[in-house]
C-alpha cells in the first residue's frame, strides 16, 4: 500500500511540456530521491504534488495521497492535507520564511490555522519543535526575525515548520543547495533523524546526496522518468544514458592530480583585504594569505562562505586594494590596483566570472565583446586581422563563426561562458583567475568548460587560480589546493596530499561532508557542528576552534602559524601529530 | 528604535530650515515691494510702511527676525488682511482643511488598498483589468477637472448633492469635495497596492504559507498585507503633498473657506507674508507627516530599524 | 536584455500602447494644423457670438467662449502650449536628472551619499507650493514655468539614473571591461550609456504627464500661462466659471487634457513593463 501515488502526471506551460507521463509511488516511511539536471522537471513535479503550481500550468494525471486526490482538488481540501499530511521544505531558506514576522509567530500560525493548538500551548509546542531541530536557546530564538538567523538555522526553522503538524510525507526540494557543505551534512542528518516514520521525497541535482540518504531513486530527464529503482542498483548498473551523464557529472571517489613542476609565474604574498563599510566594524576578508602559481599549473582555492576566496582573487586582479602584502608577476611586483598597472601587466592577469550572462554586455555582439581586449591592447590591428583573431579565439572554445553576430541573450549559459573565456584568453594572459566559473553550469557544459581550462594550461602554459566551493571540481582539476577558513590559510599543498590525507581538521571535515555518488561510501557526514561565524567577529586564537572536534585550550588562545608540514603548509597546532597518525584526544 | 526616531527627527530639521530660507529669499528677491500694486504713495508714507514691516533692514536681519518669530509661532502680519496676523488666519482656516484632507486620506487608503488587493487576487481577470483601467483614468485626470465634473454631474445635472459650501449646512456638502480630493489618490494607491501585492504574492514565503495550508484569506492577512503595504506607506508622503495641493483647487471650486482658499487669494493678491506663512506651514506639515511615515516604516520592517 | 529594441517590441505588442501613440499623434497634428486652417483668430473677440454652443452650424466647431472667441482655435492653441511646456520642461528635467543621477552613480561612495541625501531632502519639500511662491514673486513668463516644472521633476529621473548607473557599474561586464584596461570614457560610452537609454526614455515618457499636470494646475489657478495666451489648464479654469450655462467650455478642454494625460500614462506604463525597471519608489 503506497502513501503517495503519482499516475501519468503531465505538466505543460503553453506548448512546452515540462513533465510528461510521470508514474511513481512513495511507500509510508520510505525515503525516495528524485534526481535530474536543472530543467528536468523535478521541482515542477514537487510543486504539482503540493498543489503549488502557478495558474499558467496545465496539469493532467493523478496524484493521490492516501484517500485524497490532490490534483485539481479545491483549495479547502488541499488546505486540510497541507501540512498535516504532506509538507514541504524549500530550497532557499532566506526566501522561504516571511521576513516581516518573527519565526515563532510563523510557526504558531500553522498550529492555530489547523486547530492543533492555540495560545500558550501552541507557543510551547513551537518552542519544543525549534529545540528539536537544534536551535540553541529555542525560547529566545522563537522571537527572532528570520534575518537574524544564519542560513542553516533558517533551514532548521523551515524543517520545524514542515514537521510541526506531523505529516506522513515530507517533500524536500533541494533543501541544502543554498547552504555550505558542512551545514548541508548537518541539515541532512537532522532531516533523517527527525522524520522517523514520515516518508521523504528528496529532490536534488546531487546524486551524492541520494546515494547517502535514500532507499530508492527516480531519475528525470527532460520531464520523463528514465530510470527508477533501489539506489544501489541504479548506481551500479545505470540503464539510461541520462543517469550515466548525471553520474559522470558528480564527483566520485577518485585520485587527485599529481603536481606539475614549472617556473613560478605569479605570487600573492601575505595578502590582506579589509572592507570598511560606512557604518559598522571593518570586515577583514583576507588576512595574510600567500600563494604561488607555476606555469601550466592549476591551483584550486576552496572554502565555504566567508572564507575570503573571492576577495583573494579580486585582490590578485587589483579590483580591491590590498591592506597588506604584495602581488608579484614573473618576478616583478605589480601595483596593487589594476588601474595603476601597466597595460602589459593587466593583460597578463585575466578573470572569468561566475555568472556568464552578467559578465557580457547585453548591448554588444559576441564578436564585439571578444574583440574589445584587442582594441585596447593592440589598437594598431587591422579590422580583418582582428576579425580573424576573434574567430580563432572563439573556435578555440568550440564556438563557430556563426556565433559572432549573436547577442548574449541568444546564448546558453555554457556558450556565454565560452565567450567570456574567449575574451579572457584572446590576450594570451599568463594567469587566469576563475571565480566559481562553472558553479552556474550544468553537468555537460561544466565538463566542457573545465576541459577548456585544462587545454589552455597544457598548450600555452597558462597558470590558473580556480576559486570554487566545490571540492569535486578541485579534485578533478587542481594540481594544488589552497583551503581557506575565515580569511586565513588553513592548508595549502599538492592536491593528492590535501584531498586524500588532509592535515587540518577543517579540511578533514570538509572532505567528510562532501557527498559522493557511491552508495557504499556516500560521504556527506557531518563531523563538525555549527556554521562559519561572521568575518566581522572572528573567534580569538584559531578561528576554527569553536567548531573543531580536536580543539584544546591553547587553540582558543594561540593562533596557529601556517608552517611547512610534509610538503604542505598547514595552520593547525596538531598538524604534525595528524601526520604521525596520532590525533590528540 | 529610539535612536532611529531621533535620527529621523534630526534629519528633518535642516529640511525645514531649507524651505523656510528658500521661501523667504524668494519672496524678498521679488522685484518691487508688496505694496507696489496700490496707488503711488508719497515717499515718506512708503518709508513708514517699510519701517513698520521692517522692510528697511538688511535682508539677513529680516530673515533672523522672521526665524525668531517663527520659533514663537509668529508668522508676522498679513499685508492684506490688515487686522489679522498670518498665524491667526492659518489658525482659523486650517481646521476645515484638515477635516477635508483627513477624510480624503481615509477614503483614499481604505478604498485604494481594498481595490488594489481585490485586483491582485484576481490577477488578469476582467474585473482586474476594468479596475486598473479605471485607476489609470483616476490618476490621469487632474483634481481641477474631476471636481468641476462632479459639480456638473452630481450637483447641477442630477441635483443629488450641494455644489457650494455657504448656505448648505449639513454633511452633504462634504461629499463631493472629499471624493474629488480622494479620487486620484484612491486610483494611485489601488495601483500601488495591486503591484506590490502581486509581487509579494509571487514571493517564496507566500508559497511556503500556501504549502502550510493557510488559505488565501489567512495568507493575505498574516503574510502578505504587511509587506505589500510598505510601498503604500512610502507613498503617504507624496500623497499628503498631493492632497494639500488638491485642497487648494477643491476649496476654490467648492468655495470652501479653508487654508487653500486663503492661499490662492493670497497668491493672486500678492499677500507675501500670508503666502510665505502658508507655504512654511504646509512644508512643516508635509515634513512632519513624512517623519511619521518614516517611523511607521521602521515599525513594520524589522530590517530597517536596526540600521 | 536589449533595452531599447525590447521597449519598442513591447510597445508593438501592447494594443493600448498602439492606440495611445495614434491618439497622441492625431492630437498633436490637430494642434499644429488646426489653427492654421481655421478661419478664426485665437484672440479676436466677437461680442455678437458669445457662448455659441458647438455644432450650431456657425463654423465654430467647438463653439465660442464668453468673449465670443472661437473655442476650437483656442483649444488647439492651448494644447500646443500645454504639450510644448510639458516636453520642454521634461527635457529640462531629463538633462538635470540624468546628469545629476549619472554623476552620483559614477562617483559612488560619500559623494553619492551626499548627493542623494540632498535629493531626499528635496523630495520632502512640497515643491508645488514653492513654485507657486515663485510665480507670485516674479513676473510670470514661459521660461520661469519651464524652469520651475523642470526643477520639480528631475528628482525621479535622478534617482532612477543613479540607481541604474550604480548597478551597471557593479555589473560584471563593466568590471570585465575595466580589467581588460578599457578607458573610463570608453566604458561610459560603450558599456554604461547604452544600457541607460531604455530607462531614460521610459521615465521621460512618464515625466511628460507630470509636467502637463503641474503646468495646467498653475494655469488653472491663474498663475501660469496668461491671457491672451492660453493652455488647457487655463481653458478648464474659464470653463469652470461658465459651466452652468456653457458646459462645453469645460468639457472640451477637460476631455482633451484627460485624454492626453491618459495616453502618456498608458504609454509610459507599457514601456516600463517592457523594460521592467524598478526603483522609482
Amino acid at each position: 500500500m503506497s502513501l503517495l501515488e503519482v499516475r501519468d502526471l503531465s505538466i505543460r506551460y503553453g506548448a512546452t511540456d515540462v513533465v510528461s507521463g510521470l508514474d511513481f509511488d512513495v511507500a509510508p516511511g520510505e525515503a525516495v530521491g528524485l534526481v535530474g539536471a536543472s530543467g528536468s522537471g523535478k521541482s515542477q513535479t514537487a510543486l504539482a504534488i503540493m498543489g503549488l503550481l502557478p495558474r499558467a500550468a496545465s496539469i493532467s494525471g493523478s496524484v493521490r495521497l492516501g484517500p485524497h486526490e490532490l490534483l485539481g482538488a479545491p483549495a479547502r481540501v488541499l488546505d486540510r492535507v497541507r501540512p498535516t499530511r504532506i509538507a514541504m521544505v524549500f530550497q532557499d531558506p532566506a526566501q522561504a520564511l516571511n521576513p516581516y514576522l518573527r519565526v515563532g509567530r510563523q510557526l504558531v500560525r500553522i498550529l492555530e490555522q489547523h486547530r492543533i493548538a492555540r495560545g500558550a500551548s501552541a507557543r510551547q509546542k513551537v518552542v519544543e519543535m525549534l529545540a528539536r531541530v537544534g536551535l540553541p536557546d529555542a525560547p529566545r530564538q522563537a522571537a527572532a526575525w528570520p534575518h537574524e538567523l544564519s542560513g542553516g538555522m533558517r533551514q532548521r526553522v523551515m524543517i520545524a515548520s514542515a514537521l510541526l503538524a506531523g505529516p506522513e510525507l515530507l517533500v524536500a526540494d533541494e533543501p541544502t543547495t543554498a547552504l555550505d557543505v558542512t551545514v548541508q551534512a548537518q541539515i541532512l542528518d537532522l532531516l533523517e533523524s527527525l522524520r522517523q516514520d514520515t516518508a521523504l521525497l528528496l529532490i536534488t541535482h546531487d546524486l551524492g546526496i541520494v546515494a547517502g540518504r535514500c532507499e530508492r531513486m527516480l531519475v528525470l530527464e527532460a520531464g520523463r522518468l528514465v530510470e527508477s529503482g533501489p539506489v544501489r542498483e541504479v548506481f551500479s548498473r545505470p540503464q539510461a544514458a541520462g543517469t550515466e551523464a548525471l553520474l559522470a557529472a558528480t564527483p566520485a571517489p577518485g585520485a587527485a592530480r599529481e603536481a606539475v613542476a614549472g617556473p613560478e609565474v605569479f605570487r600573492i604574498e601575505g595578502a590582506a583585504v579589509c572592507y570598511r563599510p560606512r557604518r559598522g566594524p571593518p570586515l577583514h576578508a583576507v588576512r595574510g594569505v600567500g600563494l604561488a602559481v607555476a606555469r601550466g599549473e592549476i591551483v584550486a582555492v576552496v572554502g565555504e562562505s566567508g572564507a575570503g576566496k573571492t576577495s583573494l582573487g579580486r585582490a590578485a586582479l587589483g579590483l580591491v586594494p590590498l591592506a597588506a602584502g604584495r602581488i608579484v608577476l614573473a618576478g616583478s611586483e605589480l601595483a596593487p590596483l589594476a588601474a595603476d598597472r601597466s597595460l602589459a601587466a593587466r593583460r597578463a592577469v585575466q578573470l572569468v566570472f561566475q555568472d556568464p550572462a552578467a559578465s557580457l554586455n547585453p548591448r554588444l555582439t559576441v564578436s564585439d565583446i571578444v574583440a574589445e581586449p584587442l582594441t585596447v591592447h593592440e589598437p594598431g590591428l587591422k579590422a580583418a586581422e582582428r576579425g580573424s583573431r576573434v574567430e580563432a579565439a572563439l573556435a578555440a572554445t568550440g564556438l563557430e563563426a556563426g556565433f559572432m553576430t549573436r547577442y548574449p541573450h541568444e546564448l546558453s549559459g555554457g556558450q556565454a561562458q565560452r565567450v567570456a573565456i574567449a575574451r579572457a584568453l584572446i590576450l594570451e594572459p599568463r594567469v587566469l583567475i576563475c571565480d566559481e566559473a562553472v558553479a552556474a553550469l550544468d553537468g555537460r557544459a561544466r565538463r566542457r568548460i573545465l576541459g577548456l581550462f585544462d587545454t589552455a594550461r597544457a598548450e600555452t602554459g597558462l597558470a590558473v587560480i580556480f576559486i570554487t566551493h566545490d571540492l569535486g571540481v578541485a579534485q578533478e582539476m587542481a594540481h594544488r589546493v589552497l583551503v581557506m577558513y575565515l580569511g586565513r590559510l588553513a592548508e595549502l599543498g599538492p592536491a593528492v596530499a590535501v584531498l586524500s590525507q588532509p592535515l587540518h581538521p577543517y579540511t578533514q571535515a570538509l572532505l567528510a561532508a562532501v557527498p559522493r555518488a557511491d552508495p557504499r561510501d556516500p560521504g556527506g557526514r557531518a563531523t563538525i557542528t555549527g556554521e562559519v561565524p561572521s568575518p566581522v567577529a572572528t573567534p580569538a586564537g584559531c578561528a576554527f576552534h569553536p567548531r573543531c572536534p580536536r580543539a584544546e585550550g591553547r587553540c582558543a588562545e594561540e593562533r596557529p602559524a601556517a608552517r611547512g608540514v610534509a610538503g604542505s603548509r598547514v595552520a593547525c597546532h596538531f598538524a604534525e601529530e595528524f601526520l604521525a597518525g596520532d590525533a590528540p584526544a | 528604535m529610539a535612536r532611529y526616531i531621533l535620527l529621523r527627527v534630526l534629519g528633518a530639521i535642516p529640511t525645514l530650515l531649507l524651505v523656510i530660507v528658500l521661501a523667504f529669499l524668494m519672496v524678498h528677491a521679488a522685484p518691487g515691494g508688496p505694496f507696489d500694486a496700490e496707488r503711488v504713495l508719497p515717499p515718506d508714507i512708503e518709508a513708514n510702511i517699510a519701517r513698520a514691516y521692517h522692510l528697511d533692514e538688511p535682508l539677513p536681519v529680516q530673515l533672523w527676525r522672521y526665524l525668531a518669530g517663527l520659533v514663537q509661532g509668529d508668522l508676522g502680519p498679513s499685508y492684506r488682511y490688515r487686522d489679522h496676523t498670518v498665524a491667526e488666519l492659518i489658525g482659523s482656516a486650517f481646521p476645515l482643511s484638515l477635516k477635508l484632507g483627513l477624510l480624503a486620506m481615509i477614503c483614499a487608503v481604505t478604498l485604494g488598498v481594498a481595490a488594489g488587493t481585490a485586483a491582485a487576487l484576481r490577477h488578469n481577470s476582467l474585473g482586474d483589468r476594468l479596475l486598473m483601467g479605471f485607476a489609470m483614468t483616476g490618476i490621469s485626470v487632474p483634481v481641477f477637472v474631476v471636481a468641476p465634473l462632479f459639480v456638473l454631474v452630481f450637483a447641477i445635472h442630477l441635483d443629488w448633492l450641494p455644489a457650494g459650501w455657504s448656505g448648505n449646512p449639513g454633511a452633504g456638502r462634504l461629499v463631493l469635495p472629499v471624493l474629488a480630493l480622494a479620487l486620484p489618490q484612491v486610483a494611485y494607491i489601488a495601483r500601488l497596492t495591486r503591484a506590490s501585492m502581486l509581487e509579494v504574492l509571487a514571493s517564496d514565503f507566500i508559497r511556503t504559507a500556501r504549502a502550510q495550508g493557510l488559505g488565501t484569506a489567512a495568507i493575505v492577512r498574516y503574510h502578505a498585507l504587511k509587506p505589500a503595504m510598505l510601498p503604500v506607506l512610502s507613498y503617504m508622503g507624496p500623497a499628503i503633498a498631493a492632497i494639500l495641493t488638491g485642497s487648494v483647487v477643491v476649496e476654490e471650486i467648492f468655495g470652501i473657506p479653508g487654508l487653500g482658499q486663503f492661499f490662492v487669494r493670497g497668491a493672486l493678491n500678492r499677500d507675501y507674508t500670508l503666502v510665505l506663512g502658508i507655504v512654511i506651514f504646509y512644508a512643516a506639515l508635509v515634513i512632519l507627516l513624512n517623519l511619521v511615515v518614516d517611523v511607521l516604516y521602521g515599525v513594520i520592517d524589522p530590517r530597517i530599524r536596526q540600521r | 536584455m536589449n533595452a531599447l529594441p525590447r521597449t519598442f517590441a513591447g510597445l508593438r505588442a501592447s494594443r493600448t500602447a498602439r492606440v495611445c501613440v495614434v491618439l497622441l499623434a492625431l492630437i498633436v497634428l490637430a494642434a499644429l494644423v488646426g489653427p492654421l486652417v481655421s478661419p478664426h483668430d485665437y484672440q479676436r473677440a466677437d461680442f455678437d457670438r458669445i457662448l455659441v454652443p458647438p455644432g450650431s452650424g456657425d463654423a465654430h466647431v467647438f463653439g465660442t467662449d464668453d468673449l465670443g472667441r472661437d473655442l476650437f482655435v483656442r483649444t488647439m492653441l492651448g494644447t500646443r502650449i500645454t504639450i510644448l511646456v510639458a516636453v520642454v520642461a521634461s527635457i529640462v528635467s531629463l538633462v538635470i536628472g540624468v546628469a545629476y543621477g549619472a554623476l552620483a552613480g559614477l562617483a559612488g561612495g560619500r559623494v553619492d551619499a551626499l548627493m542623494m541625501r540632498f535629493v531626499d531632502t528635496l523630495y520632502a519639500l512640497p515643491f508645488i507650493f514653492l513654485v507657486i511662491l515663485l510665480m507670485v514673486a516674479f513676473e510670470r513668463n514661459f521660461l520661469l514655468i519651464f524652469v520651475a516644472i523642470g526643477a520639480i521633476n528631475w528628482l525621479d529621473m535622478a534617482r532612477i539614473v543613479r540607481g541604474q548607473t550604480l548597478s551597471l557599474k557593479e555589473r560584471e561586464f563593466v568590471q570585465a571591461a575595466r580589467l581588460i584596461g578599457v578607458s573610463t570614457p570608453r566604458i561610459l560610452l560603450r558599456h554604461i550609456a547604452p544600457n541607460l537609454v531604455g530607462v531614460v526614455i521610459v521615465y521621460l515618457t512618464l515625466t511628460i504627464p507630470q509636467a502637463i499636470l503641474v503646468e495646467s494646475f498653475l494655469s488653472f489657478l491663474g498663475l501660469g500661462i496668461q491671457e491672451p495666451q492660453t493652455s488647457l489648464g487655463a481653458l478648464v479654469d474659464a470653463g469652470v466659471n461658465q459651466m452652468e450655462g456653457a458646459a462645453w467650455m469645460l468639457l472640451i478642454p477637460a476631455t482633451l487634457l484627460a485624454v492626453i494625460l491618459l495616453c502618456f500614462n498608458f504609454l509610459g506604463d507599457a514601456m516600463r513593463d517592457a523594460v521592467d525597471v524598478r526603483g522609482a519608489r
